[in-house]
C-alpha cells in the first residue's frame, strides 16, 4: 500500500480534535477556578466548545477532492468519517447542555473533561483505518464512557451500572483484540486497506476468516448493543445518569456502526468472507429488531424502555447495513442518514425524560400520567419525539426508514422487509401506549407543572426543529449521507 | 407559474394545525373561530379546485411539482383528475362540518382542533398525490392524528382499545402498501416514485404485478374497511369523538380506497386483473355481512358503523369490476357515502350530546324535539336506502349494473355467478332499509321517554349550519348527479385507458 508521507497540513484534518483537548483543559481549569453558581457556565463552555470544534472542522477539516489515507495510513480523511464527527459533535453538545442542570454532575468540570474525551475517541472511530488506532479509539471511547457511567459515586445504581458496563466492554473488548491480532497475524498489515489486499490474495481459510470476523462482532456487536451482546443495555441505561444514557443511546452506537462499516466493508468483505459472515449478521438484524421491541412492550421503566427500543433501531439500521452487496452506496447512505434522524430524536426523548424526572423524580412511565396537562408543551415535544422513534411523518424517523425499507428492497431481501414491517408495528404499539399515559390518563392531583429552564427550551427547539426538518426538508442532509458513501467506496 | 392551489390546499390546513398549538390555550373561543374560519377557507379552496377542473379536457390538471429529494427519485406532485376531485372537495365538506360539529369540545380543544387540521392535511395529500412517496408520506401523517384524537376525546369505554386497534391496523396495511410500492421502485429500475412515470414507462411482468398487487390492494383497502379487514371500522367509529367518527367514515375509508385504485389497479394492472373476482367475492360479503350486522346493532352507532363497511363494501365492489360503470359507480358512491355518514354521525352525536344514550331502545320522539336532526337523519337513510332522486341511487345502480356485467370481461371461476353478486348486493339495500326504518320509527317518532325528555335541549347554529351544508350536497348530487358524473367519467376513462379496455 502507498500512503502518503506526512505533512503538516494533515494536522488540520484533526483539527476540531485538537481543540477539543483544548476545550477539555479550558474546563478543568475552570474547574478549579469557578465557584459557586457560574459553575453551570462549564457545561455551557462545553456545549459552545463541541460546536465551535464543529463550525471549525466544516471550515477547515472538511475532506476536499478525493479520500486520503494520512498519517501513516492510521486515518482516513474522508466524506462518510466527518458526517459521522459533526453527529457526535453535535450529539456531545446536547449532552453537554442536558446535563448542565443536572445535580451532582452539572457543577463538575472533571465530568464535562470526560464527556469531551468520549467524543475525541469518538471522532477517531469514525476515522480510523488501522487496527491499533481503531483500538486506540474504542478503548478511549469505552473508558471514558465507564467513567460518565459510573460518575454519580454516591448513588448505587450509577456505580453498579459502570460496573456491569466495563465488564461487559472490557471482555467483549479483549475478544475483538484477539480477532485484531489474528488479523495481523494472518496478514501482516494492521492497515484495513493492506489487510483487505492481503485477504484478496485467498491465503486464509474460510473457518478461519469467519472466526475472525465473529471475535470482531463481539466487540462491535457490544457497542451497537446487538443482539446477542446486548444484555448490558436496559441495565446500564437505566442506572446511568439520563443525559449519559442518552450520549451512549445515541452517540456510542453510531461509533459502533462507523467502525462496522470500516472493518466489514473495507478489510473484510472478500467474496468468500461475505458469504460467511452476512448471513449472519443478517439474522442478528432479524433478532435484534424483533427482540428489542418485544421485549420493550413489557417494561414499565421509561429509560428500560428506550434502552430495549434502542436495541431494536439498532436492528433496524444492520438491516440497512447487510443491503450492502447488492447495493452498496444506497447502504451506506442509508444508514449514515438513519443514524443521523436517531441520534437527533433519541436525544429529544431523553431530554424530556431528564425534564420530567427532575420534577417528578420518577422514571417509571405510569408516573407520566396526564403530563399532558401538566406541560402541554413538553407532551408535545415528547409526542413528536415518539412518533419519530416511531416512524410517522412528517419526523425524522419516517424518511429514516423509508430509507433502510428502500434499500432492503432494492437489495431483493423482501423477508427482511416484512420482518421490519411487523417489527414497526410493534414499536409503534409501545410508544403509543406511553402517549396514551401522557394525553388520556388523568393527572394526579395537585401535581405541579414542568418548568423548563431557557437552555433546556433552546436544545428542545432546536432539536424538534431538527426532527422536523430531516423528516421534511432533509435533502441536503440526504445528499450529505449521499456524499460521505461515495468517499466511502 | 400558476396559483399552486392544490399545494395550498394541502399544506394551509396543516400551517394551521401547527399554528393551532402555540395559542393560549385557555381561550377556547378564539381557537373555535380560527379553526372555523380556517375551514371555511379550505372549503372555499375545494370548491375553487372542483370548479377550475376542466372536464372537457380532462386527464390530470392543476400539476404542481418540486424534486424533493432528487438523489432517489423523490417528487413532490400533486394534481387531481376525476377521481380524486370530488374527494377534494368532500374533505373540504367534511372538515368544515366537522369543525362546527365540534363547537361542544370543552377538554383540550386547541389539540382537537389542531390535529384535525394535520389530518386534513393528510387526507388532502393523499387525494392529490402523484407521486408515490408523498403518497405514503400524507397517508401516515392521515393515520396518526386519529389515535390521539380518538384516545383523547372519544368514548370511554372503549376508545383505548379502539384507538390502539384502529392506528395498528392501518399502519400495518400502510408497510405492506410501502413495501409493495417499494418493490414496483426496485422492479421498475426507473429510479422514481413519480407515479405518471411508472405508469407510462414501467413494464411490469404479469407475475410480478400478480405477487405484488396484493401487497398494495390489501394494505390500502384495509382503510376501506374491506371483509376480513373490516374489524377495526365499527369499533373505531363507535368510540370517535363526532366529528373524527365524521372524518373518519366520510372521507378515510375513501382514502383507502382511493388509493388502492391509484396505486394498485392503475400501475398493477394485471395483477387487478387476476385478483378481480376474489376482490369481488370478499366485497360482496362486505355487503350482505355489514347489513345484516347493522341490523342486529342497537346501538346508533354501531348500526351507522356497520352500515358503512357495507356501503365501502359497494365502493370496493364498484372498483372490482374494473368496467366503466362500476368505478363511475364507486366513485359517487364514495362522494355519497362520504356526505351521508358524515351526516349521520353528526346527527348521531347531537342527539348522544342530550340524551346521554345512543341505544335505539331508550330513545324515542326526538323529532319533536329536534325536527331539524330528525330530518337530516330522514333524507340520510333515504340515501342510504338508495332512493331515487337521492345520491345513493345515482351512486350504488352503476355498481350493481358494472357488477353484473364483471362477467364479461372474461372466463374466471365465478364467471357464471355475477348477475347473483348484484341482485344479492342489491337485495341488501332491502335490509338497510329495514334497519333505518327501524331506528328512524323508534328514535324519532313515538314517545319521548321520561328520562331524557329534559334533556334534549335545542342545537347549536353551528350544528344547524353543518347539517344544511351536509343536506345540500347529498340533494344536489341526487336531483342533478351530472355535475359530478361527468367529471368522475374523465376520471374512469383514464382507468380504463390503462386495463386496456
Amino acid at each position: 500500500m502507498d500512503f502518503t508521507s506526512f505533512e503538516a497540513a494533515h494536522f488540520l484534518v484533526i483539527l476540531p480534535e485538537i481543540i477539543l483537548v483544548g476545550i477539555a483543559a479550558l474546563v478543568m481549569t475552570m474547574d478549579v477556578v469557578q465557584k459557586g453558581e457560574s459553575r453551570r457556565m462549564m457545561g455551557y463552555v462545553t456545549a459552545l466548545g463541541f460546536l465551535a470544534a464543529l463550525l471549525i472542522g466544516i471550515a477547515v477539516a472538511a475532506p476536499s477532492g478525493d479520500p486520503k489515507l494520512l498519517f501513516g495510513g492510521t486515518i482516513r480523511s474522508d466524506m462518510l468519517g466527518f458526517v459521522f464527527r459533526a453527529m457526535f459533535l453535535v450529539a456531545g453538545a446536547v449532552t453537554a447542555v442536558l446535563t448542565s442542570d443536572v445535580k451532582g454532575l452539572g457543577k463538575r468540570g472533571d465530568f464535562f473533561a470526560v464527556l469531551i474525551a468520549t467524543v475525541i475517541g469518538m471522532n477517531f472511530m469514525a476515522i480510523a483505518t488501522d487496527l491499533i488506532m481503531l483500538y486506540l479509539a474504542m478503548e478511549t471511547t469505552s473508558i471514558s464512557a465507564y467513567a460518565l457511567t459510573g460518575f454519580l459515586l454516591n448513588n448505587d445504581r450509577s456505580a453498579e451500572s459502570g460496573l456491569k458496563y466495563f465488564l461487559f466492554g472490557a471482555v467483549t473488548s479483549t475478544v475483538m483484540l484477539f480477532g485484531f491480532s489474528l488479523l495481523y497475524g494472518l496478514t501482516g498489515h494492521t492497515n484495513l486497506y493492506g489487510i483487505a489486499e492481503a485477504l484478496s490474495a485467498g491465503n486464509v481459510s474460510f473457518v478461519m476468516l469467519i472466526g475472525i470476523a465473529i471475535m470482531i462482532l463481539v466487540g462491535i456487536g457490544f457497542k451497537l448493543s446487538a443482539f446477542p451482546f446486548h444484555f448490558w443495555t436496559p441495565d446500564v441505561y437505566e442506572g446511568a445518569p439520563t443525559p449519559i444514557t442518552a450520549f451512549i443511546s445515541t452517540a456510542s452506537k453510531t461509533a459502533g456502526f462507523i467502525v462496522l462499516l470500516r472493518v466489514f466493508i473495507v478489510a473484510l468483505s472478500t467474496s468468500s468472507g461475505v458469504a460467511g459472515w452476512l448471513p449472519l449478521i443478517m439474522a442478528i438484524a432479524a433478532v435484534t429488531t424483533t427482540l428489542g421491541n418485544l421485549v420493550a412492550l413489557a417494561q414499565t421503566n421509561i429509560k428500560r424502555l428506550l434502552a430495549y427500543s434502542s436495541i431494536a433501531h439498532a436492528g433496524y439500521t444492520l438491516m440497512a447495513f447487510v443491503a450492502f452487496q447488492q447495493a452498496p452506496e444506497e447502504s451506506v447512505s442509508a444508514v449514515t442518514f438513519y443514524l443521523m434522524t436517531y441520534i437527533l430524536t433519541n436525544l429529544l426523548a431523553f431530554a424530556v425524560v431528564i425534564l420530567f424526572a427532575k420534577v417528578a423524580g420518577s422514571d417509571e412511565i405510569a408516573d407520566y400520567a396526564g403530563m399532558s396537562r401538566r406541560s402541554p408543551n413538553l407532551a408535545l415535544v415528547m409526542l413528536i419525539a415518539f412518533l419519530s422513534l416511531a416512524g410517522i411523518p412528517p419526523l425524522a424517523g419516517f424518511l429514516g426508514k423509508f430509507f433502510i425499507f428502500k434499500v432492503v428492497m432494492d437489495a431483493g431481501l423482501v423477508w427482511l422487509a416484512i420482518v421490519g414491517a411487523l417489527n414497526a408495528l410493534v414499536a409503534l404499539y409501545y410508544y403509543l401506549v406511553v402517549m396514551k399515559v401522557v394525553y388520556v390518563d388523568p393527572a394526579p392531583e395537585g401535581a405541579p407543572r414542568i418548568p423548563i429552564a431557557t437552555p433546556y427550551r433552546i436544545v428542545l427547539a432546536v432539536l424538534t426543529v431538527g426532527v422536523i426538518v430531516l423528516g421534511t426538508a432533509a435533502t441536503p442532509f440526504y445528499n450529505w449521507a449521499i456524499a460521505g458513501a461515495s468517499s466511502f467506496f | 407559474m400558476d396559483f399552486p392551489i392544490l399545494s395550498v390546499i394541502t399544506f394551509f390546513p396543516g400551517i394551521v394545525g401547527a399554528l393551532l398549538f402555540f395559542f393560549p390555550e385557555d381561550n377556547k373561543e378564539q381557537i373555535r373561530w380560527t379553526a372555523l374560519l380556517a375551514s371555511l377557507v379550505t372549503l372555499v379552496l375545494s370548491v375553487m379546485v372542483y370548479f377550475t377542473y376542466d372536464v372537457d379536457l380532462g386527464g390530470y390538471q392543476m400539476v404542481d411539482r418540486f424534486a424533493w429529494i432528487p438523489a432517489v427519485g423523490i417528487n413532490y406532485i400533486v394534481a387531481v383528475d376525476g377521481m380524486s376531485l370530488p374527494m377534494v372537495l368532500l374533505t373540504g365538506i367534511v372538515l368544515t362540518t366537522g369543525v362546527l360539529i365540534s363547537w361542544g369540545i370543552d377538554d383540550r380543544p386547541r389539540e382537537f382542533f389542531a390535529l384535525l387540521f394535520l389530518l386534513a392535511m393528510g387526507v388532502w395529500g393523499v387525494f392529490v398525490a402523484q407521486d408515490m412517496f408523498t403518497l405514503f408520506f400524507f397517508y401516515e401523517v392521515a393515520v396518526f392524528p386519529m389515535y390521539l384524537m380518538i384516545a383523547m376525546w372519544g368514548w370511554k369505554k372503549t376508545r383505548e382499545y379502539a384507538a390502539m386497534k384502529l392506528t395498528l391496523f392501518l399502519v400495518v396495511g400502510s408497510l405492506f402498501a410501502l413495501i409493495g410500492a417499494l418493490a414496483m421502485y426496485a422492479e421498475s429500475g426507473l429510479g422514481t416514485f413519480d407515479m405518471f412515470i411508472i405508469q407510462e414507462q414501467a413494464v411490469f411482468s404479469e407475475r410480478f404485478q400478480i405477487i405484488w398487487f396484493p401487497f398494495v390492494f390489501v394494505g390500502f383497502i384495509v382503510l376501506a374497511g374491506m371483509f376480513p379487514f373490516h374489524n377495526w371500522s365499527p369499533v373505531g367509529h363507535v368510540a370517535a369523538p363526532t366529528a373524527v367518527s365524521m372524518f373518519h367514515a366520510g372521507v378515510l375509508m375513501k382514502l383507502g380506497a382511493y388509493a388502492a385504485l391509484r396505486v394498485g389497479v392503475v400501475l398493477l394492472p394485471e395483477g387487478a386483473k387476476f385478483w378481480m373476482p376474489y376482490i369481488v367475492i370478499a366485497a360482496f360479503i362486505n355487503v350482505v355481512y355489514g347489513s345484516l350486522i347493522a341490523m342486529t346493532r342497537k346501538d346508533l352507532k354501531y348500526m351507522i358503523g356497520y352500515s358503512s363497511v357495507s356501503h365501502m363494501g359497494l365502493v370496493v365492489l364498484g372498483l372490482a369490476t374494473l368496467n366503466e360503470l362500476g368505478l363511475t359507480g364507486a366513485g359517487l358512491q364514495m362522494f355519497s357515502h362520504g356526505a351521508m355518514t358524515a351526516l349521520f354521525f353528526s346527527c348521531i352525536g347531537m342527539v348522544y350530546d342530550r340524551a346521554h344514550t345512543r341505544m335505539i331502545p331508550e330513545l324515542g320522539g326526538v323529532m319533536k324535539k329536534l325536527p331539524m336532526v330528525g330530518v337530516a337523519f330522514i333524507i340520510g337513510g333515504l340515501v342510504s336506502m338508495g332512493m331515487p332522486l337521492f345520491s345513493g341511487f345515482v351512486a350504488e345502480l352503476p355498481i350493481f349494473m358494472g357488477a353484473w356485467r364483471a362477467g364479461v370481461q372474461g372466463p374466471d371461476f365465478i364467471a357464471n355467478y355475477y348477475a347473483w353478486i348484484a341482485i344479492i348486493s342489491a337485495l341488501a339495500i332491502v335490509i338497510t332499509a329495514a334497519y333505518i326504518i327501524r331506528a328512524v320509527g323508534s328514535v324519532f317518532f313515538g314517545e319521548i321517554p321520561e328520562k331524557i325528555e329534559a334533556d334534549l335541549t335545542p342545537i347549536r347554529w353551528q350544528d344547524r349550519t353543518a347539517i344544511v351544508i351536509l343536506v345540500v350536497s347529498l340533494l344536489a348530487l341526487g336531483f342533478y348527479p351530472a355535475w359530478m358524473d361527468t367529471v368522475i367519467k374523465t376520471g374512469v376513462d383514464s382507468v380504463m385507458a390503462v386495463l386496456g379496455a
